[in-house]
């Protein structure tokens, strides 16, 4: 009896990953120190929350493009409310309603209307995105209090207050898809819809949950970029969408739903973050950042199939 | 006679913690129809995948008229005359059943696709199979029954000269059986080789010229039919003794639980039946009478337009399986692929997700609890699996049937509603299956069974419906089972005047 699988599956990022690790090691000892290792992992902070929103989506067989918009929405909404003197709980919760709302709202035209994820989210992202100018008139807002910086620069002992917030979403989304029959209904719907429904699942109530749940982390992530960049710009949250996806299926989550898990995500996007720090200590040319992404993406999916594939001939 | 079209050669075939084919070299004779008899999880299916090329065998090798085979696909395969019927469908749900039929060699006129030609030659074909339904229909819209009948016709229309059926008669009833021995005979006369794997052995001393026995991937051995029998043919197959077919139970009729009254959708009209604590209650009926359509109403898998449904005399609306399930209710569904089973995830997953409060400790899901449930299932229902982590779409279809199963004895309804449970199931598990069912009905639980397999419900049911046309055509009692009465009223040929159904 084996108690404790180890997901061979993937191997392949992992492989990826540990060179990567050795290469910017060996091109530049202080990758490896501590401070580097923790900027590493503040630079991920926020598209790590908001992985753990795509991760439910994906799995539900669903997409969501939203991110970057209700983060934009989050940054700016929140910065208003902070420095018009609002208290930072409620403003804190306005937000995450907010972020809660747009889900919402792209799940029930998904589910009522059957608009495909892709499409509704892809409106929703170019309306939020409009909201987030238009609240501001385009101006970044400034004046937020001292105090609520923590959430996006402060310490906790050695740790980046905002490496904290994702390590505690991340071990949500685990205990969700793991222990919860919420969970299991998320798998079961991705996997096919029509056996989990003949099983008594609410699909439509499901679907509403998940992407009401990533709406919500999205506003947070929202509300920890605001803290750290200390104003609400309205084009904050510009094309995490790709980051944040990219992440996501380079932990293996399958785009057709069903399959991966929140183990993964944290390698993929741990991943994505490690590459662009590395590079950045390379100095390496943006342009080629983005190259090297796109190129590593591919490769590092690839590497999974074969290790899969191979799995599947051995034995 | 002894000139061998095909022949396999020391082939195995593995996967991770399974050894699905051990060695295994056979032949096969041209002009014959060879049986494949085997428990679930022998080895049958991925005989036949390795034929077609499906899947790659880890060594051994294959010969074709006397020439090795090698790196074969299913696309080369077919060009050389092999064919095959698979286990699992193989046709496009969004297309007709004529593009499904002609799929790669459509009749063509000017270059470009002559419809109405292949229409009209679908639907021909169609009829000559005494398949009652019009080639412009959409494969998706088609229950299992159909879809399997447009898996033979595509089959038999192509110049093939070895046809491979895995399990071609598991979702047919008897006349539509009958319709396909009808086609078996007729390929054979023009000399095509068929391999034909069933788990209704009955068949295979019907059709069939010689046998071969697959146990745990070995092959056992190749027998002439006409030099065995039904009890020999098992005892090779499960290498155990096994009892009585239908277990004995008494017959105590309880109260009234359920009461369906003038249920209509589209495809039923003024559908009532009544069912009993203590009593399995069978339905029968050709392939779209109606009955799969009558439980899946009743189970809040499809709306009704109109009718009642009382439980425990209390009128009742059930519009979705999930208020179906808090009503009591279970539905073990026909099409275990697309309505039993996830089949990305665990059998452990599979098993436990039509109740997972019961997996819980302190409101979260206990994994160990978990694993015990699931592991208790695969004991009692003996599924072949390396552990209960395996993917449910690793089993053979045996072992997922089982899994559905599982999954609904679990969740311990108070009505259940089995449609098509030994549906590709062997023999010796059908037992135990009905055994468990005998069970149930002692617990005091309702039971409805659809099946297809007229021995079965005439064996198991303590009252019988028959359907037809999406009609109640009569009742039967214990006493007045038959085969020739069951299929004149599903037939639709006579209504049962004596009234006792107008209830
Ligand atoms: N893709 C797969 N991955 C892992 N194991 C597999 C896979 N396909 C089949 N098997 C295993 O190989 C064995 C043989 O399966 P196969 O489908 O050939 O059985 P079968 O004789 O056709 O059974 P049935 O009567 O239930 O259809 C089974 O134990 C099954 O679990
Ligand atoms: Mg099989």
């Amino acid at each position: 009896m084996k108690k404790h699988k180890i997901d061979l599956s993937r191997f392949g990022v992992i492989i990826a990953w540990i060179i990567l690790i050795i290469v910017f090691a060996i091109n530049n000892p202080a990758f490896l120190r501590s401070s580097n290792i923790f900027t590493i992992l503040r630079q991920a902070s926020i598209v790590g929350v908001c992985s753990v929103g795509m991760t439910f989506v994906i799995l539900t067989g669903g997409m969501d493009l939203s991110v970057g918009s209700v983060i934009g929405v989050g940054c700016v909404g929140g910065a208003q409310m902070l420095s018009s003197g609002v208290p930072i709980p409620v403003a804190v919760l306005v937000i995450l309603l907010m972020g809660a709302a747009a889900g919402t709202f792209n799940a029930l035209m998904i589910n009522q209307l059957g608009i495909a994820p892709i499409i509704m989210t892809l409106g929703t992202m170019t309306a939020m995105r409009g909201i987030a100018y238009l609240l501001c008139g385009g101006f970044a807002v400034y004046g937020i209090p001292e105090s609520y910086k923590v959430i996006g620069q402060g310490y906790l002992g050695p740790i980046p207050v905002p490496v904290i917030i994702m390590a505690i979403c991340f071990a949500f989304g685990w205990f969700i898809l793991n222990r919860l029959n919420f969970g299991r209904e998320i798998y079961g719907i991705g996997g096919n819809v029509e056996a989990s429904r003949l099983t008594g699942v609410n699909v439509k109530k499901t679907i509403f949950k998940v992407y009401a749940l990533a709406g919500t982390l999205y506003a947070l992530a929202g509300l920890m970029l605001m803290a750290r960049v200390n104003s609400g710009q309205p084009s904050s949250g510009e094309g995490y969408e790709m980051d944040v996806i990219t992440g996501v299926v380079l932990g293996g989550v399958s785009i057709n739903g069903g399959e991966g898990s929140i183990l993964g995500v944290v390698v993929g996007v741990l991943l994505m973050s490690t590459l662009t720090n590395g590079m950045v200590l390379m100095d390496i040319s943006e342009f080629w950042q983005k190259f090297v992404k796109g190129v590593v993406l591919i490769l590092a999916v690839s590497l999974d199939r074969i290790v899969q594939k191979s799995k599947e001939k051995a034995v | 006679m002894d000139n061998e079209i095909l022949k396999l050669e020391h082939v195995t075939k593995k996967y991770p913690g399974v050894v699905a084919l051990d060695d295994v070299s056979i032949g096969f004779r041209e002009g014959e129809v060879h049986a494949i008899a085997g428990e679930n999880g022998a080895g049958k299916s991925t005989l036949i995948k390795i034929i077609t090329g499906a899947v790659e065998a880890t060594s051994g090798s294959l010969f074709y008229n006397g020439q090795e085979l090698r790196n074969n696909t299913p696309e080369k395969t077919l060009n050389m005359g092999i064919a095959a019927i698979y286990q699992e469908f193989n046709l496009f749900p969004a297309l007709t059943i004529a593009e499904n039929i002609f799929h790669g060699r459509y009749p063509k006129k000017h270059g470009m696709i002559d419809r109405k030609t292949m229409m009209q030659e679908a639907d021909k074909i169609l009829q000559d199979l005494g398949i009652n339904i019009k080639a412009s229909e959409q494969v998706k819209n088609l229950s299992v029954g159909y879809q399997q009948l447009v898996e033979i016709a595509k089959s038999v229309t192509r110049d093939v000269k070895v046809l491979i059926m895995d399990e071609p008669s598991a979702p047919l009833t008897e006349v539509e059986v009958g319709h396909l021995f009808e086609i078996v005979e007729r390929l054979k006369k023009r000399g095509v080789t068929i391999i034909y794997i069933s788990h209704r052995l009955e068949e295979i001393f019907t059709i069939c010229d010689r046998v071969s026995v697959f146990r745990d991937g070995k092959y056992i051995q190749t027998m002439d039919v006409s030099d065995t029998n039904v009890n020999e043919l098992i005892c090779i197959m499960v290498n155990r003794e096994l009892g009585q077919q239908y277990p004995a139970k008494d017959y105590t009729k309880g109260e009234k639980v359920l009461e369906i009254r003038d249920l209509c959708t589209d495809l039923l009209d003024h559908v009532s039946l009544e069912a009993y604590r203590g009593e399995i209650l069978g339905l029968a009926g050709l392939v779209g009478a109606g009955r799969t359509e009558t439980a899946r109403a009743l189970f809040g898998a499809d709306r009704y337009k109109q009718g009642e449904i009382l439980i425990n005399g209390e009128s009742v609306r059930i519009n979705s399986p999930s208020e179906g399930i808090s009503h009591g209710i279970g539905l073990i569904p026909e099409d275990r692929k697309k309505e039993g089973l996830v089949l990305k995830l665990p059998i452990r997953h599979n098993i436990s997700f039509a109740h997972l409060n019961a997996i819980k400790r302190g409101g979260i899901i206990n994994m160990e609890k978990d694993r015990e449930a699931s592991e208790r299932y695969i004991g009692q229902l003996a599924i072949k699996t390396p552990s209960c982590e395996q993917l449910a779409g690793q089993l053979s279809g045996g072992n997922q049937q089982k899994v559905v199963l599982a999954k609904w004895l679990f969740r311990d309804s108070d009505i259940l509603i089995f449609d098509e449970p030994t549906r590709g199931i062997d023999v010796g598990a059908k037992q135990e299956i009905y055994r468990l069912m005998v069970d149930l009905v002692r617990q005091g639980k309702v039971l409805i069974m659809i099946s297809s397999e007229m021995p079965e419900l005439i064996g198991m049911s303590d009252r019988i419906l028959v359907m037809h046309n999406g009609k109640v055509m009569g009742e039967l009692q214990k006493e007045e089972f038959s085969q020739e009465r069951i299929l004149t009223l599903a037939s639709g040929i006579e209504e049962d005047y004596s009234g006792e159904n107008a209830g």
